[in-house]
């Protein structure tokens, strides 16, 4: 892993005539580490990450790199390496032509250029394509171009803008296991921007999630999903039911004349407090017997999906809970029935609205 | 990246193609403007001054029914190149590939003929020696020969020959992607083949009729050579009047003050038209 | 509606080809004088095309004027073109209508505009005037096509090049300049072809001491006939055919016209 590329965003704000872009992002981001920025569109991420490129000045704010300030670089003199959402490979060069784009405009000798290339094409597994013209590759033999490009030339930081996007849905899956194995391989410092959470999930050391240009939370994947910080980041990342349940106490909030106990709540004075439990998490009981941190309610509808199943339960509340597992947890309930809704305190998250 | 801030660099780039479209377009205008004001000396040459002889002569007959002419030939060119030209097209952009290719390829080779080339053939086509009045005698029809030019249906003719093919051009990209639902939908719904096209088709294309409508309209405005060659003087279009009282009356003053009506006359109805089409498309 | 469809296009096509047709077998007549039937078979007129010091002379002129204007339109344009789109300039609409309106107004008014100026500037008769004249007024054609280009090509491909360490003036030479190289070469062939037919402008600016091939062709026209001119107009219309047949089978003809791409194959189908 590598010490370089440690990047620090200080304060930074982007504004477009009227629009806030991204309106205060404070970040200490640690080097080697494969960063996402998560977010729907609109979010401010793909400003935030051409801000640390170089190609959009900010507003307000600077932005560090390895304890420089970087801020007034243009994006040529900014040792990084990008991948565009739309690949940006130039269709007048051939392969080679792409890759050692970086290493001819300074001067690099043609042979040690080539020997380069070759070794680049290797690690990306595209051997013998180096003078194929860009039109002949498929989708995903451009991004592995578009890869190799970017890491040419050894930069600090890796960036890479929605990368994946225009894959179909297989081979997406595919190059994200690549992609994260090749940048655990190097140790090379990488952001990369998704709105797509499985994405996200699958490939990063760290998670920001962000929304209207703020960042929501920072954490490690299992972390962010486990422990939502706010609504939010609690619909975004997976699916939830979201209970608004009024404070009743250290650790207990009332739903529906029902005390439940939710470690972490701490209102005492009847104030709304949100929590979070995730359908996997609940657990649906039949018949009338005593459950703890439960409420009642009926089954609405229930989908068998082979490898899961769902179940919609109306218990009075805005939304129907969801109650989800697999075919071994299913517990024999059709529409109509009489149900009581468990959640579990351990799974019960307070997250601010 | 266009909205990249300029540098002093960029300007000095600028500054190149700017300067140069100033200073022999933009200042030969202005000489034009001003020596509509000229005195002119019998004998071909004019001396500064501010007079508006010139400009007094817009008024005259003389003028005003070349004008007149000229604005006329052109809207009737206009009407009759959009007539044949749309339902050419949208049969054109159902055809199947070889006639369509085929067709491409002849409406292009006549587009690609000069002007002079194009008044050229038209006045032997049209005229005593080898045209069509010689076939139709030849071929018993007729007793014999005659010319047909010069004459006002040859400068019409020659006119919707040279316009023809740039109407088509405007009209085929948005003719090629017009909806085949559109068409189905209101097939389905009772219409003929005929009704479709005049209730659906032509509606939804008024547009793109109106362009090419305004197209025809100022190219044949501008026209010279088909004018010169295929009609008499009292056919002449007002490039034709214009440039004979520049070289061969030798009255520039009076050529240049035409020339600025006519500059304003084109300017206005490009203008008109588009606010009025943007309006009534804003209504529908 | 069928009628319609074989009246119009049947029509049309007579129209079109009719004349080039005509011109082809007057070309070829023996006779000097022009008629119909033609008397006898003979090629002396395409021969004289080359024999003849004036028409060759014609040819020459016009190739030269539409070499050199189409080089100074494509000279205007590019800069222009690149800049108004690359950069933001607070009077872009502005310059770009500058761009335009040569070519939007009657050529007449560019012809006498020129020929007022060369003679105020006491620089009259010359083939440089022409050459400007055209490269000014042919100018906005290139400027279209290098303006499309710009405006279809990826905007990440220069930020790209910046990532990858070239400045601005690297990223322009070696990236977007190669990339419009062929909306250069569309626009210099358009204003090459419009520039050889070109006549009023040729004339007013230089009419009596430089004479083009349109001129020529006018003036025979006007004061005497050959057939010569007929078989420079046939040589015009067999160049152009082979061109856009050969656009047609080995480029894609429809989609450089608009076409919706999918259209031969809903057609055929």
């Amino acid at each position: 892993m590598q010490e370089r590329g440690g990047l620090r965003l200080q304060e930074l704000v982007k504004r477009f005539g009227d629009l806030e872009a991204v309106a205060g992002v404070d970040l200490e981001l640690p080097p080697g580490r494969l960063i996402s920025f998560l977010g729907p569109s609109g979010c401010g991420k793909t400003t935030l990450l051409r801000m640390i490129a170089g190609l959009e000045q900010p507003t307000a704010g600077r932005v560090f790199l390895d304890g420089e300030d970087v801020t007034d670089r243009p994006p040529h003199s900014r040792d990084i390496g990008m991948v565009f959402q739309t690949l940006a490979l130039f269709p007048h060069l051939s392969v080679s032509g792409n890759i050692g784009y970086g290493m001819k405009i300074r001067g690099v000798a043609q042979a040690e250029i080539r020997r380069r290339v070759d070794e680049l094409l290797k690690m990306v597994s595209l051997e013998g394509t180096a003078d194929r013209r860009v039109s002949q590759l498929s989708g995903g033999q451009r991004q592995r171009v578009a890869t190799a490009r970017a890491l040419a030339l050894e930069p600090r930081l890796f960036l890479l803008d929605e990368p994946l996007s225009a894959l179909d849905a297989n081979l997406r899956e595919q190059l994200q296991v690549e992609l994260r194995l090749l940048q655990q391989k190097l140790g090379i410092t990488t952001i990369m921007v998704t709105h797509d959470q499985r994405e996200a999930m699958t490939m990063s050391d760290l998670v920001v999630v962000m929304q209207a240009g703020r960042v929501e939370q920072v954490g490690l994947p299992l972390e962010v999903y486990r422990r939502p910080a706010t609504a939010f980041v609690a619909r975004f990342i997976g699916s939830t039911n979201l209970l608004e349940t009024t404070g009743a106490g250290d650790g207990r909030v009332r739903l529906r004349d029902r005390d439940l106990a939710v470690p972490g709540a701490d209102r005492s004075d009847g104030g709304p407090v949100l929590v979070s439990v995730r359908p996997e998490d609940a657990r649906l009981h039949v018949g009338l017997g005593a459950v703890p941190n439960a409420i009642p309610g009926t089954v609405v509808f229930v989908r068998d999906l082979g490898e899961l199943f769902e179940c919609y339960v109306d218990c009075e509340l805005r939304e129907h809970v969801v109650v989800a597992g697999s075919p071994r947890e299913r517990v024999p309930v059709d529409q109509g029935d009489a149900v009581q809704v468990e959640f579990p305190p351990d799974a019960c998250v307070v997250v601010r609205a | 990246m266009s909205d990249r801030k300029p540098t002093h660099g960029t300007y000095a780039v600028l500054a190149v193609p700017v300067t140069m479209l100033v200073v022999f377009f933009l200042v030969p205008f202005g000489i034009m403007v001003a020596s509509s004001f000229y005195h002119r000396v019998e004998g071909g040459f004019y001396t500064p001054a501010f007079e508006l002889n010139s400009w007094r002569r817009l008024f005259t007959e003389v003028f005003i029914e070349r004008a007149v002419f000229s604005i006329g030939i052109s809207l009737l060119a206009g009407a009759v190149c959009i007539a044949v030209a749309f339902p050419f097209t949208f049969f054109l952009t159902r055809m199947k590939r070889r006639p369509h290719v085929a067709l491409l390829v002849v409406v292009m080779s006549a587009l690609s003929l000069s002007e002079v080339i194009v008044g050229f053939t038209w006045s032997v086509l049209l005229g005593r020696a080898a045209g069509i009045s010689n076939i139709l005698v030849w071929l018993g029809v007729m007793d014999e020969a005659r010319a047909y030019q010069p004459g006002f249906v040859a400068v019409l003719l020659g006119l919707c020959y040279i316009a023809f093919p740039y109407c088509v051009l405007t009209l085929y990209p948005s003719l090629s992607r017009l909806d085949r639902e559109v068409t189905e939908a209101a097939q389905t719904m009772g219409a003929s083949p005929w009704r479709t096209f005049w209730t659906v088709v032509v509606p939804i294309s008024r547009p793109i009729i109106v362009a090419g409508f305004l197209l025809v309209f100022v190219f044949t405005l501008g026209s010279y050579l088909i004018s010169a060659i295929l009609g008499r003087p009292e056919h002449w279009t007002l490039s034709v009047f214009i440039s004979d009282q520049a070289s061969f009356n030798a009255n520039v003053p009076f050529a240049a003050a035409m020339a600025i009506f006519l500059t304003v006359l084109s300017l206005a109805v490009v203008g008109v038209v588009t606010v009025v089409e943007s309006r009534t498309r804003r209504l529908t | 509606m069928r009628a319609l469809k074989w009246t119009t296009t049947g029509l049309t096509l007579v129209f079109l080809v009719a004349p080039l047709l005509v011109i082809a077998i007057v070309s070829v007549n023996e006779n000097r004088y022009m008629d119909f039937p033609p008397q006898g078979l003979s090629f002396e007129w395409y021969w004289a095309l080359w024999t003849d010091l004036g028409w060759r002379s014609a040819i020459l002129t016009s190739l030269t004027v539409a070499s050199l204007g189409a080089l100074v339109a494509v000279a205007i344009a590019t800069p222009l073109a690149y800049v108004l789109r690359a950069y933001r300039i607070r009077l872009s609409p502005l310059l770009y209508a500058l761009g335009i309106l040569p070519f939007m107004l009657p050529p007449v008014i560019s012809a006498l505009g020129a020929q007022v100026f060369w003679n105020a500037a006491d620089h009259a008769g010359r083939i440089e005037n022409v050459i400007i004249a055209h490269g000014i007024f042919f100018s906005t054609l290139p400027l279209i096509t290098i303006s499309l280009a710009m405006e279809t090509m990826d905007p990440a491909l220069p930020e790209a090049a910046q990532t990858l360490g070239a400045n601005p003036r690297t990223t322009f030479r070696t990236i977007t300049l190669p990339l419009l190289v062929p909306s250069m070469i569309t626009g210099y062939a358009a204003a090459f072809v419009l520039s050889l037919n070109e006549y009023i402008i040729a004339f007013l600016v230089a009419g009596f001491s430089v004479q083009t091939l349109p001129i020529k062709i006018f003036n025979g026209i006007r004061y005497g006939f050959t057939p010569t001119i007929a078989s420079v107009a046939v040589v015009f219309i067999v160049i152009a055919a082979t061109v856009f047949s050969l656009f047609a089978v080995f480029g894609n003809l429809l989609r450089f016209l608009g076409a919706d791409p999918a259209i031969l194959e809903r057609n055929d189908a």
